[in-house]
Parts: C-alpha cells; structure tokens; sequence
C-alpha cells in the first residue's frame, strides 16, 4: 500500500497495518489532481512578447505573399456589355436568346512578359452556383456509372425527356458555360490546351469513362453548352471544371492554358461566342488571363491581411509597453486582494 | 447451538413501564376489514387455499428505474423532456423531407449518440442498482416449511403468512409479527438505524400468548387482519385472530424491514408484509430532485440561442422570399434562368414567394440548429461524473479511524457547491463528535474534575487570557494522566481527589459513594463482556448514558451484569476499602422520555433498603427535591450554570428512600394504571410515576463533554474568512450553544452579541396567568421590538462604517423566539437582521424549525444555502437547502441517504467548497461558456455563407463535417477544462480563502461574461468567414491554377474554425497538463484524421470531400497561410481583452498566481523560502516523495 503520508494529516502514522479493506482513495498524481502543468500567465512581458512575436512573423509573411501576388501577371477583359452591338444593348436578353450571330472580336494588350503556362479563365459573378437548389440538382452515381443511368430523381426539372433519362441529368450540367475563346497572336493562332484543367481524381473517380451523354439540352428549354456524345464524360473536361461548384457567387473557371510565353507589348485577338445568358441576372462575364505564382493567382488580400494583423500586434505591444510604463501595476499585488474594490457586491 | 437456549427468568417487559405498553386506539381497530384495513394473514400457513387466493406479493423487490423491457421507450421519454432534445428529434424528422439543408444521417447520426451515451449512463446506473436488488433478494433466512422443519431458503421466496427465524444480528427481511424470541417474555431489541438513523436500540414486544417456546410456535396457527400497505414506519392496526379470540396488534410487535435484530439471540415472526408492501419500500421516494443555479441559468441561455436561431432564420428567410420573388420578373422572363424557377417546387416557387419563405424559415432554423449545443448536456453529464470521482477519490477528505471517503451521492450540485452563500450547520455530531466524555461533576456541593473542556480554552484564547498557575498545573496533570494510563473513550475526568479510590478519604465519600451508584444503576445500558479480555462494554441507549456507565465503572463502580431484576456491580467498599459484588434488585424503570426529562429506577438494595435513584434535567429536577434535600443547591445550581457555560450537558443527580409501605401503595396504583385500557392510560402512568419521584435529595450534578470534532474552528475561521456565514441550528441550551460559538470560533471576542430571547419577566408573569393568546401576542410585539432593536444597532454600525474596524455582530435567538420570527410577518425583518450578522446561532430549535429557516434563508435571500448535519433530525434541512451535506459519523445513515454529499468529518467542508466547490463551479461555468462560444463561432459562419449563397439554405460545409463538430473535432478539450482544469492549486485555494467569493458572487457566470463570450464567438465566426472568402476569392489558388471551389472553401474554412475553437481552449484554460496537450491538438489531429478517411471513401458517401485535403487543399500553401492568418487573428480579440483585463481589472485569481510566480522567483534566487513561509514547490514536490516513499518501504517491512 502506498500512503501518501504527507498529505494524510489524520494521523496515520502507522502505516505498517496495512488494511486490506480500506476505502482510503488510492494515490495518484492524476486522482489528487496534481498532475503537474504548466501555463504562462499573462505577465507583461508575456503579452508583450507575443504581441511582438506575431508582428515579427507577421510582418515578412506579409511582405512575400505581397510580392508574390505582384510577381503574378493578370489581364482581365469584362467582354459581357461589349459584346452586345450597340442597337441591340437596350434588351440583352433578347438578344443573346435571339439566333443572330453572336461572335465578338476583342483586343488584349500584354503589359508584362508572361511566363507559359498562361491560365485562360471565364468569371463569371452575380451567378448563385452555390444555391441550395442547383448544388443538390445532379447524380454522381449516374456520372460515375453507365448502371445508375436512371437515378436521376434528384435531377428535377432536367431529369428526363420525354421519359428517357438525361446523361448528365440536372440543372448544373443543364446551365453548362457556353462561350468560347480562340485566341491569336500577332495573327497567329494562339493554342489553347483544354487538357488537364479539371481535377484528376474528378476525371477518374467522379465522371465515368464509360458513361455518354444522352438526350443532354433535348428537354423543352435549351439551357447551355451541348456535348459531343461520342465523348465519354471523363473526356469532357469543360463540363467536369463546370460541375465542380463554385462556393461564391464570383467565381473563375478554368477555360484552358497557354503553353507559350507572352512578351510584353504582344496584342491578342479574342474571337469569342458570347453564347452564355449572364444578362437576365445581370451577372457580369470575364475573360481572365493569368500566370500564377507559388501562391496561385493575383490577390493582394492575404498580404494586406498579414501586414494588418502584424501591425495591430505591434501597435498593442506598443501600447502595452507604455501602459506598463506609465502606469505599473506590481505582480501579484495584495492590494487588489480584497472584494472592497466593488463594495455592495454582498 | 449455544446461543438457543432462552434467556431463563428475564421479563424485561415488567421493567419498562411505558415501552412495553404502547397505547392504542379502539378506533383504529374498529377500522379492520373496512377500505384501508383489509389484509388478511394466514399465520404459518401460507399454502391455504384462501391465502393463495389472496395474492399477495412476494418479497421480490426492485429498486430499479427500469426492467429490460421498458428501458428504452422509458428512458428515451427521459431524454426528450429536455427541450433541446425535443428540437433535435424534429430536425432529425424534418431532415428526411426535402426542406432539410442536409442529408438526414448526419443529422441523425450526432443525436443517437449523445441520446445513445446518456441512455448507457441510465442503464450503468440502473444496473447497479439491479445488482444491489439480487443482493438482497439472494439473502437467506431460515423458514419454517412443510417438513416441520426450518430451512434457508432466500429472501426473494418468502411469502406472507410465512413463519421465520432470524437470528442476531440479522436484518428482517420482511415486515413480520414478533411472535416470540429467546426472552421468556418475548422482548427482542431493534436497530432501526436505515430507517430513521437512530442508533438507539429500541425494544419490541410480542403479545403474551405468542410467545412461547418453539415447539409450539411451529405449530402457531392464527389470522392476523390488519391495515394494508403504507408508508407510516410507526402505526400499525391489526388484530390477531387465535384460538378464538381476537387480539389488538400495536407498532410494538412490528419488526420492520431493513432493521436489524440486536442483543437477541433469535426471534420467530410471521411475514405480514413483503416486498414492495413492507414499510420501508413504501417509504422509498426519491430524493427530491435538485438542479442547481447554473444549470437553471443555462436554461435561460438556451432560450437565448433559440431567440437568436429564430432571428437569424427569419432574417435569411425574408430575404430568401424576396430574391426568389425576382426570380421572375413581371412579364414572366426567368432571371435567374439556370435555377428553372419555371418548373420549381413549392420550396423555390416565385410565384408564392411568402410560402417559399415559410418554408425556407423552417430549413433555417434546421442549418443554424448548430447555435444550439447539442451535446451540452451529455458533456455536462460526462463532466460532472468524473468530478464526483475526483471528489470521492479525495484523500484529503479521507477519515482514517471510520474508514470513510468522502462521497458525493449526486453529482448534480457540484458546481454548486462553489457558490455557497450560507451554510446552516447542525451542532451535535456535526460540529462536535457526538461522543460524550464524563469530565467534570459536582457532588455534594464540591465540584470535582480538573480537566478543562475545549471550549474553556477557546474562551480563554478568545479572552487572550493567560492561564493561572493552578490552571497550568491542571493541565500539565491531565498531560502526566493521559501520557500515564490509556485513555478511555468516553471519559476524561482527573481529579486526585477521586480517581483510584481516593474519594473514600473525601468528606463527603457517602454521597460520592451515592453518587456514583446512581449512575451505575439508573440507566438501560446492557454490559457486554468480552469473553478474552474480560473487559467490559456497554450497549447504551444513547452516548451521554454510555458516558455515566464508563464514568462509573472507572470510578470503582462496575456494572457487570444485568438479569431480569438485578444489576450487579463491583463496588468499592468505602468502610473496608476492599471490592465486593453487590446485586441490586431492580423493582421499576421510569424511563427517559422527552416530555419527562427524567429518568427513575427503583431498587432494592442488599441491605434490602428501597431506593429510588433518579437523574434528570434541571428544569425538572430542582421542583422535585424535597425540603431537606436542597442542602447543597445553591452550590449545585453554580456548578451547573458554569458547566453549561463551558459547553458541557448537564444532569441533576437525586435519589430517596422509600419505605415499603410507600412503595406497596404506589405500586399498586401504578400497576393499576398500567393495566388500564382507556385513553388516559398514558397520563395516569405518568401520574403515578410523578408521585414516587417527588421529595428527591439532591446529591450532585454530571457534566458531560460533548466534544468539538478535529479542526472545525480552523474550518470556520477558514469559511468565515471566505466569506461564507453561517448559521448554526441546534436543540442546545442558550448558553452551551453560544459557547459552543465561542469555542468554534463563530463568535469572536468583540463581536457585539445581539440576544432574541422570551426569557423575560413580563412574559414569564403572562405565561404564569396561562392566557394563551396574550402571552402570543406580547410574545409577538417583544421580537418585534427585539428585531427592530437589532436592526437599528447594525444599522448604527453600518453607517459609521468609513472607519477601518467595521463592528460584527452575532445574532442569537432560541427556539421560541424562533417561532414567533419565522413568523409570515417578522421574517422579512428576522431575515434582515440575520444577513447583516456575520453568524446567526439559534438554539433550542425543531426539526421542523431548522428546515423552516433553512427554507426562509433559501428564498429569501434568493443565495445558495447549504446545510450539514448528521442525524435524522436534520433531514428535512437537508433536504430544503440547496446542497444538503450528511457527515455519515456514528449517528446511523439517515442524514447521509438524504444528502448530496456525505463527509466523515465537519472540516472537510472547507475543502469541499474551497476547493472542490470553486473548481468545479469554474469548470462548469467556464465550459458553459465555451460551449456557447465554440457553437457560435461555428453557427454564424453558416449564416455568414447564407449571405453569399442567396440564402438558399446551403451550408458551407459538407454535412459529415458538421454533424462531427460538436461530437469529434471540439468535445474531448471542453470535457477535460470541465474535469481538469483549475485556476490555482488546492493548496493556494485554502491559503486565500476569498477566491471563494469569485463563485458566491457569480462572477464567472454573470450575464456580462457570457454575453462577452457570444460576442467572442461571433466576432471570430467573422473574423474566419471574412478573411477567408477574401483570400480564397477568384484568383487561383495554386500554382496549378486550379480555382478555389465550393468544397475547398468549406474545408479551409472549417479548419479554421476548429483551429481557433481549440486554440481559444489552449489560451482560456488555467491548467495544463498532458491530457489537455492530447486532448486539444488530438481533437485538431482528429479533424484532419477525419478528412483523410473520409476523402478516401467513394464520392458517392464522401460527396465534397472527396480526396479535398490530399489532392486539392493540402499542397496548396495559400490555404496554410489562410489557416494561419485566420486562427491569429480570430484569437487576436479575446488575447488582447484578456491582456488589458489582467492589466487593469485583475481577477482574484490572477493575482494569485502571480503571487505565486513571484514568491517562487523570489525564493528561487534567494534560496530561502522564508518569505512565504513555504518550501518551494519542487523541494515540497521532492519531500512528497521520498516520504511516500518512506511509507512504501515501511510497509513492505
């Protein structure tokens, strides 16, 4: 038996009878609640140092996301408004539903050399992908496998038609972006590699490579791109990057990539359909065109971000310093040990 | 077998005058066989075809709450009469209909596992006492069967109108009819301790004609008719129907369940009740049930959160209505066309925007259900569980010499347990030992006995007195006697003058010779000898006789024996010198009762001389003397005023001859009156007991120590000092309980005592005249004006209280006074009064009384109370308080089996509250807060997101996450601050006993605090969606140019959060230990765990998260930098509130601690520990072992 004799005041002082029954608690550092522990009290130079620490951290991190959202060459054409002819600008609607031709002509100017490869996207903002009604309007089992063909009950309205089920099924491939760019420089084509922008295990595990489009946009109301159906869902990229939800109502898609540098001063010419009708929901429609850095894409938020919170660190190890300084309050103080300090607490 | 032979010639029933014959009504009897009274009982003959018909029920008894067969429908109504239960059991319905924002098994899944962990806590619970049940029916017991013979069989088969033998020691196991027992008369003695917790014995009595040998018990044959089952443990109406004639049955031939057989050596009883029918089960109620102050807060919490829930939805949902209203423009063009809200449900439609919006109301309040912590109360429960072992496994609260833990019997009222406010404390057993010690007497006017009591050396302490030489010569003889002989328990008397038969050369040596045989003779104890030693112990009706018996058997007086009518003692012969057995025959016992106060026996003696030897309270004994017995009362009557003064009982010690003619006339009127049968039977008996015990000569008085427990005058100091008061409700004497203050340092020397007392001499004169009502009245209107007095001289006090030295008071008031205070009109004031007295000591109080105040101080003052006491006189006070506390001491169980806790000792209070109390009432507040915290934070990110997904109802996350938050990812490191953590160390907890305050003022759960907490939540919940939809906004977000989805957004961002829940846990806990290292980065491991496996399963179960950490968020560094800048900055708020609050408005405990650092840091470099007084605690750490193990090492030689 081991008696903790130094925490048994009751006297036992005769340890050598040992009792077989006794009740007496076992002793252990964990039942006593003497485990040993550790914890930094907030003492000045704890709160300062830490403030000061984060700052210091803060701060350089900061500067390099800065740098590298710099680093990032970016053009960005809003093409929706332009791509309208004139006339037809006042019911934009009825233009893009209408069957006049819809091909555009834009000029993008390269400012700054641009390393391949080039990231060709779409924006698109103001458009909900993330609405509870379209998120949940597709089958996965129907894309993964030619057997689920039928389980299409969560793909209402674009689940069937007339009584044959749709391949892919459902309001997110129904909308399928329909636009599309050919891009040249300087009077040459400019390739734009459509392979390999949608998530690898999308194509593999998501999007069957035996499974064909079927009665896909045969439904009553046309609603965006068509696809080849001799091309097995796996193969169909644009509808795999499509299909991958945006979480925010503005959001980029990939379109493709440009496995060539652009030098600074090269001019791009844009043949573009502008097929997709953002223009019921005044959503805005972009042509994105973009390096990337180790940190992805052009965003100067995070570097901002960090530069705040490591200046607000500095600003308050700053200010507690001179409070401290100014006015200095003892550790551990016996003066603050009365509850006088709020008298008719009682 | 030995112990079967009868106890030959012992007729105990004659001696005791009132015991044996209980009065009964005729009424009562006339009842039997009418509604109420219609049991019949086939005496040994239970197979009659007329007892089976009657079908009563066995003696199988169940305590359990549930069978198998209806836990889980009952134990599931259980739960759902929870609110937030209820809400979850209709979300989780609601989720299989369309409207749900999620799949209906993650909803489900976290709500049939915290249903699922509070029903396996139910079952554990109810197992053991199903366990405890076999136990008791499995016991065995001997029963007279068709074989004519008694065999074992077990308790379960016994049936009614079964005729059984238990023996010594034993416990009934039914209600049975006493027929007869190994006394000729067929007497037995009872311990009814688990009934009602009085360790007395108390005797039983069979009827005359039952109690025969066993022969002709075998062949008993009656019927017993009597009342049915109830729940009265001291009525019983019955008539025994035998050889055709009918018999009245009483309480008195009654045994009942559960007591035990003592002092007998056998009895045979029929079964008259069994099982659930028996009175003690009838009995069995539950506890009523208590919650405490926090919990009841928490309540009104949740109501808040629901508040909030229905706002937030209906905000999303009138919004939600008017985007769907635009979603077809007036002349019936789509706007938002890729949502077909053409070709829409109900829950989309444009066209009935205001449905759709009551729709999406009902969805909302489904997605934001995670503002209400599901598993907040199973956490609670969890919690509170293992804070009850640590209570339990206490070794601090150990009692070495009873062998008795401390135990909290529910661990309901932890928590409450930090909050105390007052504590009402019973005196006897409680504050003192309750086990009496005969240390000073006074004979024949001369008053002997060195000693000094405890509370004459708290007096003088108190006085800062210094000791009179003499004094210290006392005290200095009591060391040498003590060192010298053994001590004795029960007696601690030294007087040179006495002891060793030294009294023999007295000059009173008659009287003291008087004296002491009075107290050898005039009681109920019963010798014990042990059989080896030769030594003698007494069974005794209550401790203070057990005191007089040891007193006189140290004193040259042994009582050896007792037979039917004789008590033999060894004496010393005071002419010769010499010892000698003298038997005395023992005609009468008069016993004690509460309402005589007295006790006589009448005996003959060897010189065939009758006397009658009295003892009695001295309210009841100095009107009995006799003219020329008042010789010494004066001196007497001093003696007895100082010795109540020094906190001792007192008992006026009276004898007289009478002469045998006296005697034949009045024992014949007293026989008389025994054998009476009408109603005015009792008042006759006492009649004619009053006329023998009339012309008493006074010999002396007894002082006997009630003696304080180990430590309670520190333990008050110590409470006091944390500014608990309390009250002490005791049935004391004025001036025993008011020294008893003193010694227990409840009083203190310049306190001003403020007196409520009737003892005047205007209402003395008004009670003289016995006009009731007057004397109510005059009664009324003198505490009125008392009260108001008191109230103005604190009031006085009060308001002169700029100068430094505020004046305490303490408030005394007795039993009477009490009734008049507790009355509707008076409390307010009583209760004003009380509150600005630092103690409150009311004495001569009822049962009743103390549950009353006890009650008034509850409600009145709205503050927890807490009371303790140890004997069944305190269970209604224990059980009106908030906490009650039962010191499970000697006096029987009954206080423990109604109390929360049960301690050993009264000193363990301090650690129970200062310790255990403030831990976990700052565990359980802080938890609670952090839950609500940990719950926003994750709750308003939802509705953050519904702002940017046009309020359609689409969470942010994939639904497994979410279901896993409050299950897997955040509620080990909340169970483990709510069982581990502590501010400052147990010990620091005694040193500064106003720590305490921080619970009794509810500072840690004041609405301030929880409020701060939600908006801590709340901020951080922006902090995190905010600052990560920026950074993950468009831009791609690797250097592959993959854009950030909805899948990867909602892992970054739910990681985010539970990086800063379980962050924030790292900063707000005091107490860091290796469980909360694992707990805290385990749970975040487990996150990530989490998304590993659950991103391997096949999309069409892992849906968003598929492969999302390993292919997609992982190797992108933006998402890292995200994580970082977020849990920083979302902690940034409350790091810097915390900073400045420690700055400027410290709390109690932090400047404790850093107290401590400091101290340590300065002890470290000097190297001395001389400046708090302390070693340092790694030398302490050190010491502690090498002492433990000393004691290993002893124990193995």
């Amino acid at each position: 038996m081991s008696t903790n004799t130094a925490s048994s005041s009751a006297g036992s002082g005769d340890p050598s009878t040992a009792r077989k029954n006794s009740k007496r608690p076992k002793y252990s550092k964990f039942t006593q609640q003497e485990l040993p522990a550790c914890k930094p009290i907030l003492t000045p130079g704890w709160v300062i140092s830490t403030f000061l620490i984060v700052s210091v951290v803060f701060i350089p991190l900061g500067v390099i996301s800065l740098f590298a959202s710099q680093d990032v060459v970016e053009i960005v054409d809003r093409y929706d408004n332009d791509c309208i002819p004139a006339p037809a600008r006042t019911n934009k609607v009825a233009f893009i539903q209408g069957a006049s031709p819809k091909a555009c002509n834009r000029t993008l100017t390269v400012t700054k050399r641009m390393k391949q490869p080039i990231y060709v996207y779409y924006q698109l903002e103001n458009f909900y992908q993330n609405h509870r009604r379209y998120v949940k309007s597709r089958s996965d089992s129907q894309l993964r496998s030619p057997k689920y063909e039928n389980q299409i009950s969560a793909c209402k309205p674009e689940d069937d038609a007339g009584g044959q089920p749709i391949v892919p099924c459902g309001l997110i491939a129904w909308s399928l972006f329909n636009d599309t760019y050919t891009l040249s420089r300087n009077n040459t084509p400019l390739a734009v590699n459509k392979k390999g922008i949608a998530w690898k295990s999308d194509k593999e595990h998501k999007f069957g490579n035996r499974v064909f489009p079927k009665n896909f946009q045969k439904g009553n109301l046309t609603g965006g791109a068509t696809l080849k159906s001799d091309i097995p869902l796996s193969e169909q990229e644009d509808l795999i990057v499509w299909m991958r939800t945006a979480a925010l109502p503005t959001f980029r898609k990939l379109y493709g990539k440009i496995e060539t540098d652009l030098e600074n001063g090269d001019t791009i010419h844009v043949t573009l359909q502008n097929n997709y009708n953002t223009y019921s929901f005044s959503g805005k429609k972009k042509l994105v065109l973009s390096t990337t850095s180790w940190l992805g894409g052009k965003n100067d938020f995070l570097g901002i971000a960090y530069l705040t919170v490591g200046g607000i660190c500095f600003f308050l190890a700053l200010a507690f310093t001179i409070m401290y300084l100014v006015k200095p309050r003892r550790l551990g103080d016996p003066s603050y040990l009365s509850w006088n300090r709020n008298p008719g607490g009682r | 077998m030995a112990g079967e032979r009868r106890n030959k010639g012992m007729r105990l029933s004659k001696l005791y005058s009132f015991k044996c014959l209980k009065p009964f009504s005729k009424e009562d009897h006339s009842q039997i066989g009418s509604r109420g009274y219609s049991r019949v009982v086939f005496c040994n003959d239970p197979d009659n075809p007329e007892a089976i018909q009657l079908n009563y029920r066995g003696n199988y008894v169940s305590t359990t709450k549930y069978t198998a067969t209806n836990f889980i429908p009952k134990s599931l109504f259980e739960q759902f009469r929870r609110v937030a239960n209820i809400y979850f059991l209709v979300v989780a319905f609601v989720s299989f209909s369309p409207l749900a924002p999620y799949t209906a098994p993650s909803v489900l899944a976290p709500l049939l596992f915290v249903i699922g962990a509070t029903m396996v806590k139910e079952g554990v619970e109810d197992l053991r006492r199903r366990r405890q049940d076999i136990e008791a029916n499995n016991r065995r017991v001997k029963v007279f069967g068709k074989n004519g013979e008694f065999s074992e069989t077990k308790w379960k088969n016994l049936r009614v109108g079964d005729l059984v033998k238990v023996y010594k020691d034993e416990y009934f196991p039914a209600d049975l009819l006493l027929l007869s027992s190994s006394y000729e008369d067929g007497v037995c003695y009872v311990e009814t301790m688990n009934l009602d917790g009085e360790t007395n014995l108390k005797l039983k009595h069979a009827l005359e004609i039952t109690s025969d040998e066993e022969e002709s018990v075998k062949n008993f044959r009656g019927v017993i008719k009597c009342e049915d089952p109830n729940e009265h443990l001291y009525s019983f109406v019955g008539t025994l129907h035998f050889q055709g004639q009918q018999y009245p049955l009483s309480p008195q031939q009654i045994l009942l369940r559960d007591s035990k057989l003592r002092n007998t050596e056998y009895i045979y009883g029929v079964v008259v009740f069994t099982g659930h029918d028996t009175k003690v089960m009838q009995n069995a109620t539950d506890p009523p049930s208590k919650r405490s102050k926090i919990e009841r807060k928490m309540d009104k919490i949740i109501y808040i959160l629901f508040s909030i829930l229905i706002v937030i939805a209906f905000t999303g949902s009138v919004f939600f209505g008017i985007i769907t209203r635009r979603d077809v423009t007036d002349d019936g063009k789509m706007r938002r066309w890729y949502l077909r809200p053409d070709q829409t449900t109900v829950f989309y439609q444009p066209q009935r925007a205001v449905l759709a919006a009551f729709f999406h109301f009902l969805t909302a309040l489904m997605l934001y259900g995670y503002l209400i912590p599901i598993s907040l109360y199973v956490s609670i429960e969890v919690v509170k569980v293992l804070q009850s072992i640590f209570i339990n496994q206490d070794q601090e609260m150990y009692h070495e010499e009873t062998d008795r833990p401390a135990r909290a019997r529910t661990s309901n009222l932890n928590e409450e347990l930090g909050q105390v406010d007052t504590i009402l404390s019973d005196k006897t057993g409680t504050l003192t030992c309750n086990s009496m010690e005969f240390v000073k007497c006074s004979i024949a006017g001369t008053a002997y006995g060195r000693g000094m009591t405890e509370v004459e050396v708290a007096l003088r302490k108190q006085k800062g007195m210094s000791m009179t030489p003499q004094e210290e010569d006392s005290l200095s003889i009591k060391d040498i006697k003590a060192n010298s002989t053994k001590s004795v328990k029960g007696f601690n008397f030294w007087d040179e003058r006495i002891v060793d038969g030294q009294w023999v050369n007295q000059p009173n040596a008659e009287l003291i010779q008087k004296f002491f045989r009075v107290l050898a003779i005039c009681h109920t104890a019963i010798p014990d000898v042990d059989s080896d030693t030769g030594e003698i112990s007494y069974e005794a009706e209550s401790p203070d006789e057990a005191a007089f018996v040891i007193a006189s058997r140290e004193l040259g007086f042994e009582f050896f024996a007792r037979s039917q009518t004789n008590i033999s003692l060894h004496e010393i012969d005071y002419m010769t010198g010499e010892k000698v057995d003298r038997v005395y025959e023992l005609l009468h016992v008069l016993e004690f009762s509460s309402s005589r106060k007295r006790m006589s026996v009448i005996v003959r003696n060897p010189e065939n001389r009758l006397f009658l030897l009295s003892k009695g309270a001295d309210s009841v004994m100095f009107e009995r003397l006799a003219k020329h017995g008042r010789q010494n009362e004066r001196e007497t009557k001093e003696h007895i005023k100082r010795y109540a003064e020094a906190g001792l009982r007192t008992l006026v010690i009276t004898y007289r001859e009478v002469d045998e003619d006296e005697y034949r006339i009045w024992e014949e009127e007293f026989l008389n009156a025994k054998t009476l049968v009408t109603e005015d039977r009792d008042a006759l008996i006492d009649a004619a007991a009053d006329k023998i015990e009339k012309d008493l000569i006074l010999i002396g008085s007894t002082a006997v120590e009630d003696k304080l427990q180990k430590g309670v005058p520190d333990c008050i100091e110590k409470l006091s000092q944390a500014g608990v008061k309390i009250w002490v409700l005791t049935g004391d004497k004025t001036e025993t309980a008011i020294n008893i203050g003193y010694a227990c340092s409840l009083l203190r020397e310049g306190m001003e005592k403020i007196m409520i007392t009737l003892d005047s001499p205007d209402i003395e004169t008004l009670e003289k005249q016995g006009d009731k009502d007057a004397v109510a009245k005059a009664s009324f209107q003198s505490i009125k004006k008392q009260l108001r007095d008191g109230m103005s001289q604190t009031a006085a006090a009060t308001n002169n209280s700029a100068n430094e030295n505020q004046k305490m008071f303490g408030l005394v008031i007795d039993g009477k006074s009490l009734t008049f205070a507790l009355d509707k009109k008076l409390e307010k004031e009583f209760l004003e009064l009380a509150s600005r007295c630092s103690s409150v000591i009311c004495c001569r109080s009822s049962p009743k009384q103390k549950a009353l105040v006890t009650r008034l101080v509850k409600s009145g003052t709205g503050r927890t109370t807490l009371a303790i006491g140890d004997g069944a006189n305190d269970v209604g006070m224990l059980q009106e308080a908030d906490i009650g506390v039962g010191i499970s001491g000697a006096e029987g169980m009954q206080a423990v089996m109604a109390s929360d806790f049960a301690i050993a000792q009264f000193r363990y209070l301090e650690r129970l509250l200062l310790v255990h109390g403030h831990w976990c009432y700052r565990r359980i507040a802080m938890m609670i807060c952090y839950f609500f915290y940990k719950n926003l934070t994750f709750g308003f990110t939802l509705f953050w997101y519904e702002a940017y997904a046009s309020f359609s109802g689409k969470p942010a996350y994939n639904d497994w996450y979410m279901s896993c938050y409050n299950v897997f990812f955040t509620s080990l490191p909340v169970i483990a601050l709510g069982v581990f953590d502590q501010d400052v160390s147990a010990r620091l907890c005694l040193k500064y006993p106003l720590l305490y305050q921080e619970g009794v003022q509810n500072i840690l759960f004041s609405w301030e605090r929880i409020l701060g907490w939600m908006l801590n939540g709340i901020i951080s919940s922006m902090i995190i969606f905010f600052l990560t939809i920026n950074t993950l906004a468009s831009q791609a977000f690797r250097k592959d140019g993959q854009v950030v989805d909805y899948s990867v957004l909602g892992v970054t961002m739910y990681s985010s959060v539970v990086w800063t829940v379980n962050c924030q846990m790292a900063i707000s806990i005091n107490y860091f230990t290796w469980i909360q290292h694992c707990f805290i980065w385990g749970s975040i491991g487990v996150w990530y765990l989490f998304l590993v496996i659950y991103g391997s399963l096949p999309p069409t179960f892992s849906t968003t998260a598929f492969r999302v950490f390993v292919e997609t968020s992982a190797p992108s560094p933006i998402c890292w930098l995200t994580l970082v800048l977020v849990t920083f900055s979302a902690l940034l708020p409350y790091f810097a509130y915390r900073a400045f609050q420690i700055k400027f408005r410290p709390m109690y405990h932090d400047i404790i601690v850093e107290q401590r650092r400091t101290e340590r840091f300065e002890s470290g470099t000097r190297t001395t520990s001389a400046v708090s007084g302390e070693l340092p605690v790694q030398v302490e750490f050190t010491l502690h072992h090498l002492r433990a193990n000393l004691s290993r090492r002893d124990s193995w030689n």
